[in-house]
């Protein structure tokens, strides 16, 4: 009974929750308002007439170019800047400057430079991707213990072997929680993004349904659909910090 | 047979190791600390000398010097002839098992140093160590899987497998227990009688230095200098409860000023 | 040595001053150069700020903008903390209700925009909601992570010193935690800010990200589209600032050993 504790409570809270939330719509009478039978048949509409996948596809399109690209970029920036001290609190006045300025709000700039479509909506994720991926690297270079380095120096390695050979292995365990991260925080920006620069997608689909006829069913279908791919995305990750050769960084998973 | 201050050559080999006049300031805050002053030593070939001294006082500085990882201040380091400029494959450092990589497997970690030779000496200079530490069983195995002990023998292992001249140890089995250490005193002891290395050990625990050194190098507290040279006569095995043990060991007690009783 | 300080010190002022001001140099030189470009340059974004602060506008936006995220985060503190730190200490409402959590989580804030009009209209109140459930959700997970964080010897010493139930909560858990709560309450609040900025370009007609929005699509005006991106960042920045002073108050100082 007791190994089944982690799969019966949360049934349970979920069975009560969708209960309360058929019988609130029963209660109110609501016209608008969905039920979770209502929101079950408009995922299965959305299926029939293929949009479900074309839009997820789409978002997770321009995920992976906007998220690829920062990881791509991000990590050598970050190595760089934790490597060279002087660099990054030369460079770190501009990081903490721009943090706080959503993504989003970028969306003008991006359309004068991208134009409106695909290219300002991946240019946004990979904006808002960059930063937490070269912060997560910078602290992984900075946090390597001096021991390690000294060990490979010992050893008669080069600048570029340490590297290799030492430094980015360390850091590594840090440079993923900074993926996992920015990966997350990509889901939410392309969903934000497609409300308000494109015509497809996940996003679109939630401001649509609603602009154009108060389907809330459609919206709340689509809204499911957010939180279950990006948990997928989320778990996917996690997955990566179970490899042994990266395990030794993650104490308490 | 002890004697004072300055090096002491009982036999007619060769020197490895010696230091001037070696003095360590360290600037911190617009403050000086004199960490290291005049320390003057000599080290033979395949000799085992323990520094002994109080915790802080400046022994691992001292190595660290030795080590090529600190520059001195002023004075004389020489190995082999040759002043210390930095880092050498030649001579490892093995901290405590804190230095062993943990993203490598056993095996990895003895590779470490091997990549100058080719795949087959590589793989027998691995069995031949994980042999002679105790590993086997464990070349696939990560050092979170290993115990304090393992992760110790580890490190060791990854250090002669690149036959450095000289081996220097910082305290390492400080992070064990009590036990633990008694047992890899004697692994230590027979690997340096079948390795042949000359092995500078810094330690704060006298028993240990009067169990594994050939000479004993008492150091004050800070600013360190070298109070003496205490030599262990005494062949290996050593009996712990042996008279001349005893002698020595109180002798060294005697000269840092501790009480024998509890 | 004392002049060798003061340089070490001006020098790390000097630093970031001087890459700052040769990224606002660069940027001058590539308007300057592509002269019919629509983005226009520090010197025409510094003239339309103050332009805005002239009509009385920038004022207005800022206080809008900071009303919304102040209602909204302070709403979700009070009741995600409390909330959060019971979920942590009865290990089974957590089993309970973490899948839930991590469905809700990967959701952006903005997907709840048509439901928030559907239930708040098209206003503050919806803004607001949308911050409020933008910071409830991390400031839940963050309260439940700080009980677990709570060393178990603590809890241990305060019921072997006969503290009921009750008194451990208040004595012990809440205390032990709150290092951890402010971090996270730092951390949301620049959440919020984020969320507060995107809100307002979809949802209302008021504030920093309405700003930027309709500088552009009432009349291209780049100047204050910039404009409004240079005070988010420096708000934000300020506001986080303000959160790490709360971090050195000597009460909560003991858990930031480094």
């Amino acid at each position: 009974m007791r190994k089944l504790e982690p799969i019966l409570w949360p049934l349970a809270l979920a069975v009560a929750l969708l209960c309360a939330w058929h019988l609130a719509v029963v209660w109110t009478a609501t016209r608008v308002f969905p039920s979770p039978f209502d929101v079950q048949r408009g995922l299965a509409e959305l299926m029939r007439k293929g949009l479900l996948w074309s839009y997820i596809g789409d978002s997770l399109f321009r995920v992976s170019l906007g998220y690829l690209s920062a990881v791509v970029l991000g990590v050598p920036t970050g190595l760089a800047l934790g490597w060279y001290p002087v660099a990054a609190k030369a460079v770190n006045p501009v990081i903490q400057m721009m943090r706080p300025i959503s993504p989003l709000a970028w969306i003008p700039l991006a359309i004068v430079w991208f134009g409106v479509g695909n290219t300002a909506s991946v240019f946004l994720i990979f904006l808002a991707s960059f930063f937490p991926i070269v912060v997560a690297s910078a602290n992984g270079v900075r946090n390597v213990p001096i021991m390690y380095l000294q060990a490979g120096q010992n050893f008669g390695l080069r600048p570029a072997a340490l590297l290799r050979r030492v430094i980015f292995p360390a850091a590594l365990p840090q440079i993923l929680i900074g993926l996992r991260i920015a990966l997350g925080v990509a889901w939410l920006v392309v969903v934000a993004a497609e409300m308000i620069a494109v015509d497809s997608g996940l996003g679109y689909l939630v401001i649509d349904s609603r602009n154009a006829g108060k389907r809330y069913d459609l919206v709340v279908a689509g809204m499911l659909m957010i939180g279950l791919i990006g948990l997928g995305l989320d778990v996917g990750v996690r997955r990566l910090e179970t490899v042994r050769s990266v395990r030794w960084g993650f104490r308490n998973e | 047979m002890a004697q004072r201050g300055g090096a002491v050559v009982e036999r007619a080999v060769k020197t490895k190791l010696s230091l001037r006049g070696v003095n360590m300031v360290f600037r911190r805050d617009g403050n000086e600390v004199n960490v290291l002053e005049n320390i003057a030593l000599d080290a033979r070939e395949g000799e085992f000398v323990c520094i002994l001294g109080p915790s802080g006082c400046g022994k691992s500085t001292l190595l660290n010097i030795v080590g090529g990882f600190i520059k001195a201040t002023s004075g004389q380091v020489l190995i082999d002839d040759e002043p210390v400029a930095g880092p050498d494959p030649r001579r490892i450092f093995v901290f405590q098992e804190r230095g062993v990589f943990p993203w490598l497997t056993v095996e990895g970690n003895i590779d470490f140093g091997l990549h100058k030779l080719d795949k087959a000496e590589r793989q027998r200079s691995i069995r031949h160590y994980i042999k002679l530490v105790g590993l086997e069983g464990f070349e696939k195995a990560y050092p979170q899987e290993l115990s304090g002990g393992m992760k110790q023998r580890l490190e060791v292992a990854r250090a002669l497998a690149v036959n450095p001249d000289m081996l220097f140890l910082d305290e390492p089995f400080g992070a064990l227990d009590s036990i633990t250490r008694l047992t890899m005193r004697g692994e230590l002891l027979r690997i340096w009688e079948a390795e042949k290395k000359t092995i500078l050990f810094v330690t704060h625990d006298i028993e240990e230095s009067v169990q594994l050194a050939d000479r004993v190098v008492v150091m004050s507290a800070r600013p360190a200098t070298i109070r003496r040279h205490v030599v262990i006569d005494i062949p290996h095995p050593r009996d712990i409860s042996s008279p001349r043990y005893l002698e020595l060991r109180d002798s060294i007690f005697e000269e840092i000023g501790l009480a024998h009783t509890v | 040595m004392e002049n060798l300080r003061f340089w070490v010190k001006v020098r790390g002022v000097l630093l970031p001053i001087s890459s700052v001001a040769v990224l606002i140099g660069a940027w001058q030189i590539a308007i300057a150069m592509n002269s019919d470009s629509l983005v226009p340059g520090p010197w025409a974004v510094l003239l339309g700020i103050v332009e805005l602060a002239q009509k009385g506008l920038l004022v207005k936006y800022v206080v809008a903008s900071l009303f919304r995220v102040t209602w909204g985060f302070l709403g979700a503190a009070v009741l995600a903390i409390p909330f959060g730190l019971m979920l942590g200490w009865y290990r089974r409402s957590e089993l309970a209700i973490n899948p839930l959590i991590q469905i809700l989580r990967p959701i952006s804030p903005l997907a709840w925009i048509p439901i928030s009009i559907l239930w708040f209209g098209v206003g503050d109140l919806a803004a607001v909601y949308l911050i409020f459930l933008a910071s409830f959700l991390p400031l839940t997970v963050t309260a439940m992570n700080a009980v677990r964080n709570v060393s178990a010897v603590h809890l241990n010493a305060g019921r072997n010193f006969g503290l009921s139930q009750r008194q451990l909560i208040l004595k012990v858990l809440y205390p032990a935690a709150m290092p951890q709560l402010i971090v996270g309450l730092r951390i949301t609040l620049g959440i919020s800010w984020l969320v507060v900025v995107a809100a307002e370009m979809i949802a209302v007609n008021s504030g920093l990200g309405f700003l930027i929005i309709d500088a552009r699509n009432a009349g291209n005006r780049y100047d204050l589209v910039i404009g409004g991106m240079v005070m988010i960042g420096l708000i934000g920045l300020i506001l986080d600032m303000l959160m790490r002073s709360l971090e050195k108050l000597k009460f909560l100082k003991w858990s930031y050993v480094s």
